[in-house]
């Protein structure tokens, strides 16, 4: 079998799961906050791309900005309105909301749009294939590769390189510290919590093509988000890329070789992973 | 005294239930299982409009006698919900006979209580081949999945001239009864199954390219599909473009779930030169199709199309008439039965019959072929075969004994 497309199929889903995932891991290390109802944001964007090509004629990259501002200011009036109420709460109060959040939106989405499956119809410029010179692939996973790692690269130099992604390291690093230094991690954590769930909304959108998209996607990737999450280590940018990419490939493969229940083995992996490093592949010992 | 009077007030009472049940006898009761939502919902309503252009095209087709369709959702192809609705049919609705049943599950599941509560069933789709052979209360007006894997098996080695072949199927029921249908067909002709990929369950639409990579990795001549239709259709279409399978020289071949009429323009380009073979597409030129489409696009709007499924609710509609007909109203179950034995009609696919020996149908297949004709994809005729049986059970191979 011709290693060099399992890669790069490989890789083209674990973008996806990167970009979905990513805001999820940021707002559960900054805050500690079990939000379970992350996919449900990245659901609502995939609709919202859906039917603004569909009924409003925009392009498909005019659909995904949209997308990402209006999730990133819907999931501002969730956080202030409902989420915020609960900061203090166990992990059992929170992971009970955001489930029922979860099926709110699941139903809501039923109920508005319909039950079946939704169609992505990609510009002719990201249908077909792209000769790479050494090989030909599918150019939608080229782009989403090259997407992926634009957004890596971003957040990454935003994390590493301004005040702002300092602030937010020193957070997840210690908050109690953060704040004692001046630090308003309420604040950041609006901030973070609505470029997170933006970055969802993409991800839900640019994936549609690879997860399909209908009223249970919240659900049905709800464990892979948590994986990505678990191996990458919390609040961890570059952890949650290495882990989505793992993951992508290894499903991937999986797929290829044991169509089966293929499945079965992320999880056994992730089990085993997590008895040896609790913290994630990636996380930082004791965090 | 007083006992007597009770007895008397009993006997009255009866006789008044006697009475009634005699009058709604003349009322025809059909318990109608589809899936109104859920990944299913298109397809129930393919069968659902199937169903109401049969009526409004035959107003007398049921004689004097009346019918009410009592209609349930089955939701998901898991068939757990669509026992539930057959119970409830049954036991509550008090119907007279049952129909619908896109997915195998849904009739698989049925099966037991269509038998328990002698009640006729006629199956309007699920194509898994054993299913009549569950109940003597089933008879099947769609078709069985070796009626096209068969005769796709046979017309790969004889008109494509393939010698390899890859099986990818959908991992439920009718996806492992297609892929030994057409395995069965293709090396008894000669030709051989190198591989046979399961991809992911019915309940949603995965993504394909892992298992098409590897299909396009053992270099086949053929690559034969089954996935249940609809939205699955789309995304195989959409995945066998995007790897280039067809520049690498493998032809897609499978059942017509592969080609919904309905979404076939919607496909574009990417579906032309793909090959199937089924027991109907929108471009059979009959006159009894030809009336069912215009009426189809004078009810539903110029751009709805039927497809296969819509057929078999017509079709279904017309064995139920003929049945209600034939039983005077009274739908006693094995009379029922024995007159739905035999039955024959002009269907918009062709002429079809109800096998006396095994109540399933008896229809045409259709070899064609996706071209590109006046700015429109149509399905171009490339050869019939008439007259065709349940391979499964005509050969009596596994579970079809």
């Amino acid at each position: 079998m011709d290693p060099a497309s399992i890669l790069l199929g490989g890789f083209a889903s674990g973008m996806v799961l990167f970009i979905v995932s990513v805001g999820l891991s940021v707002t559960m290390g900054l805050m500690g906050f079990v939000n379970l109802a992350h996919g449900g944001f990245a659901m609502l964007g995939g609709y919202l791309i859906v039917l603004a090509m569909k009924h409003w004629g925009l392009s498909f990259v005019a659909a995904l900005a949209l997308a990402f501002c209006a999730i990133a200011a819907f999931s501002v009036v969730l956080e202030r309105l409902l989420y915020s109420r609960l900061y203090r709460a166990q992990e059992l109060d929170q992971v009970l909301f955001t489930i029922g959040l979860v099926f709110i939106m699941t139903a809501a989405v039923t109920l508005g749009v319909g039950p079946e499956t939704q169609v992505i119809r990609l510009p002719d410029w990201l249908r077909g294939q792209t000769n790479l010179g050494f090989m030909t692939y599918r150019t939608y996973s080229l782009a989403l590769i090259v997407v992926g790692t634009l957004i890596m690269l971003g957040l990454w130099l935003g994390f590493e390189r301004t005040r702002y992604g300092a602030r937010i390291r020193a957070a997840v690093d210690n908050r109690r510290m953060a704040q004692s230094m001046g630090v308003d991690v309420g604040r950041l954590f609006t901030v973070a919590f609505a470029l997170g769930s933006g970055l969802a909304a993409l991800g839900g959108g640019l994936g549609a093509e690879i997860l399909g998209l209908d009223p249970n996607y919240p659900l049905r990737y709800l464990v892979y988000f948590l994986i990505v999450v678990a191996v990458g280590g919390l609040g961890k940018v570059s952890g949650v890329f290495f882990a989505a990419l793992l993951i992508g490939v290894l499903d991937f493969v999986l797929k290829i070789y044991f169509p089966k229940g293929g499945t079965i083995f992320i999880y056994a992996l992730t089990l085993i992973l997590l008895l040896a490093r609790p913290q994630g592949l990636f996380g930082k010992k004791g965090a | 005294m007083r006992v007597s009077n009770v007895l008397k007030l009993v006997l009255v009472a009866a006789s008044f239930v006697a009475a009634a049940a005699t009058a709604q006898s003349q009322t025809v009761r059909v318990g109608v299982v589809l899936p109104y939502s859920g990944v299913g919902a298109e397809f129930a309503q393919q069968v659902d409009r199937g169903m109401q252009v049969f009526m409004k095209l035959n107003p007398n087709a049921f004689g004097p006698y009346k019918v009410e369709l009592v209609k349930r959702d089955s939701k998901n192809p898991s068939g757990a919900e669509a026992k539930t609705a057959v119970q409830e049919l049954i036991a509550q609705e008090k119907v007279d006979i049952l129909t619908g049943f896109i997915y195998s599950p849904d009739a698989i599941a049925s099966a037991s209580l269509f038998t328990e509560g002698k009640k006729p069933a006629v199956i309007m789709n699920a194509g898994t081949a054993w299913i009549t052979n569950l109940s003597p209360m089933i008879s099947r007006v769609s078709f069985s999945m070796w009626h096209a894997g068969h005769a796709m098996g046979e017309a790969a080695v004889k008109n494509l001239k393939a010698k390899t072949a890859v099986v990818g199927y959908t991992d439920f029921p009718p996806g492992k009864d297609s892929l030994d249908a057409f395995k069965r067909a293709f090396e008894v002709n000669g030709g051989k199954v190198i591989d046979a990929i399961p991809m992911g369950g019915a309940g949603q639409v995965p993504d394909f390219t892992p298992f098409f990579q590897r299909a396009k990795d053992r270099k086949p001549d053929v690559f034969f599909v089954f996935v249940p239709s609809g939205d699955h259709a789309v995304a195989v279409m959409k995945t066998y473009n995007a790897l280039g399978m067809r520049q690498a020289g493998i032809k897609l071949v499978g059942p017509g779930d592969l080609t919904p009429d309905y979404k076939l323009q919607g496909m574009g380009d990417d579906a032309v030169g793909l090959i199937t073979a089924h027991h109907y597409n929108a471009d059979l030129d009959n006159p009894h199709n030809r009336r069912f489409v215009e009426t189809w696009k004078k009810d539903y709007g110029a751009n709805a199309t039927p497809d296969f499924m819509a057929v078999q609710g017509y079709d279904g509609m017309a064995a139920i008439a003929h049945a209600v007909v034939a039983m005077k109203g009274r739908m006693d179950p094995e009379g029922t039965m024995n007159a739905l034995r035999g039955w024959k009609f002009d269907s918009p696919r062709g002429p079809i019959q109800i096998d006396p020996a095994t109540r399933d149908i008896i229809m045409n297949e259709y070899l064609s072929e996706v071209v590109k004709q006046g700015g429109r994809l149509v399905q171009r005729n490339l050869g019939v075969i008439t007259a065709v049986k349940d391979m499964c059970k005509e050969l009596k191979e596994g579970k079809c004994k």
